[in-house]
């Protein structure tokens, strides 16, 4: 097997995964970039999505929400407001919450509200990133 | 003397109150360590945070920042964390006695001040100085990030548009279970982080995306959440010590009570049957006539 990295995510309540992995796919400022061992050192922003990796052979998913990371000598570093493991994610809550999203997204729009809009879509994004992360580690 | 009743009466309020003093104790034991707990996790994100802020600041002018620039200061805003709750000793009062001291202070340099109050207690007490802009009441309870979050984002708008200049935050720090000390640390402006040790970390070969400046539009913010959400977790696991301590002491005071009591109930009762005696002697005195 190749160099491994080691991928820390850390979050306001508490380191959520600490371990070496082969390769990590985040969803950075200007589209997903992925990072291999060896890698230059490098800071990016992160939005709400889906975090991907791949330890021992299996690919493994995470929901981050807004934040930023940054490796340096192999060690890729996630801060971020929320992380969540694909398996460990409730996806009844997430569909529940993406359809409340949605809704007061429409009621927004109809109304001219700054503000609830941008709160909603933020919403909407973290629903379906771990709707996202959570249906394709289930298969 | 007070009669028996009352005495008897007394000594079983007294142990009521013991009993609900020791009942509080535990639960702020228990509470105590929750809160603990929190500030333990949310340590590493800190210390990451700090370490990827000094090597990002340290190689940038913080001119061009509006969260960074230095403005004379005319009105300074004090973010005053307390706890909802009171019955945990002097921590509170400690605060506050603090935060009138700065006002005066500030006010004596010819400042402005004005009052976020995060926290009842704060709240309730400045009331009646007029100088409160905005107060969160009754979320010491169970906080989060995004409280933290709303906190912050009002103070940094209310800075940028020009209504304050400066701001500082005060809150008791947890220094041990028995010491809290309340402290004040600025805010606003935001004050380049590291120095020398972070400036050597950075070594400037960092790949940045997007660049270094929008990197640090979005980390300022976040940096003053990291900053209230850390003081309002302070002030959490200060208020369970303090109230710990408080109602230790409380059930001791009453433990005193209920003995000195005791000892007054039992003066009165042999004084009864010493009384009773007289009278029985005496009538058989008076009978063998």
């Amino acid at each position: 097997m190749a160099e491994k990295l080691q991928l820390e995510v850390v979050t306001p309540k508490g380191a959520v995964f600490s371990d070496a992995v082969d390769i990590v796919t985040a969803p950075g400022y200007g589209g997903e970039f992925g990072v291999l061992a060896n890698h230059a050192p490098f800071l990016s922003t992160i939005k709400t999505g889906v975090l991907s990796f791949r330890r021992d052979g299996n690919q493994e998913l995470m929901m981050v929400s807004g934040g930023f990371c940054e490796v340096s000598k192999n060690k890729l570093t996630f801060l971020v407001e929320a992380a969540e493991r694909g398996g460990e994610i409730d996806v009844d809550r997430a569909l529940r919450a993406k359809e409340r999203a949605e809704k007061r997204l429409a009621q927004a729009q109809s109304h001219q509200e700054n503000i609830n809009r941008v709160r909603a879509e933020a919403a909407l994004q973290r629903a379906l990133s771990r709707i996202k992360a959570a249906q394709r580690e289930a298969r | 003397m007070p009669s028996l009743k009352e005495v008897k009466t007394k000594i079983g309020g007294v142990k009521k109150t013991s009993q609900i003093t020791q009942a509080m104790n535990m639960v702020a034991a228990a509470k105590l360590r929750g809160a603990q707990q929190k500030m333990e996790d949310f340590r590493p994100y800190t210390e990451k945070f700090n370490a990827a802020m000094g090597s990002l600041s340290a190689n940038m002018d913080s001119g061009q920042f509006p969260l960074m620039e230095k403005r004379d200061v005319k009105t300074i805003e004090l973010i005053v964390v307390t706890s909802d709750r009171g019955l945990c000793g002097s921590f509170n009062s400690n605060i506050l006695k603090m935060t009138e001291k700065l006002i005066a202070k500030y006010q004596a340099a010819g400042k402005k001040v004005s009052l976020v109050c995060v926290g009842k207690k704060g709240r309730n007490y400045f009331r009646k100085f007029g100088l409160i802009r905005q107060s969160y009441p009754d979320i010491m309870g169970n906080f989060q990030m995004f409280n933290a979050r709303a906190i912050a984002q009002d103070a940094a708008a209310n800075f940028l548009e020009g209504g304050s200049d400066a701001v500082s935050i005060i809150y008791g720090k947890f220094q041990s279970v028995a010491v809290q000390r309340p402290v004040e640390e600025s805010l606003l402006p935001v004050q380049p982080v590291g120095g020398e040790e972070a400036a050597q970390g950075a070594a400037g070969d960092y790949i940045y995306e997007p660049s270094p400046t929008e990197i640090m539009d979005v980390l300022l913010p976040l940096y003053l959440n990291v900053m209230v959400y850390h003081a309002m977790l302070e002030v959490g696991a200060s208020e369970q010590a303090a109230r710990m301590t408080a109602m230790d002491n409380a059930t001791s005071a009453c433990r005193d009570m209920i003995s000195s009591l005791t000892l007054i109930y039992n003066k009165a009762r042999q004084a009864g049957i010493t009384g009773e005696l007289m009278d029985i002697v005496g009538g058989a005195e008076a009978l063998k006539g």
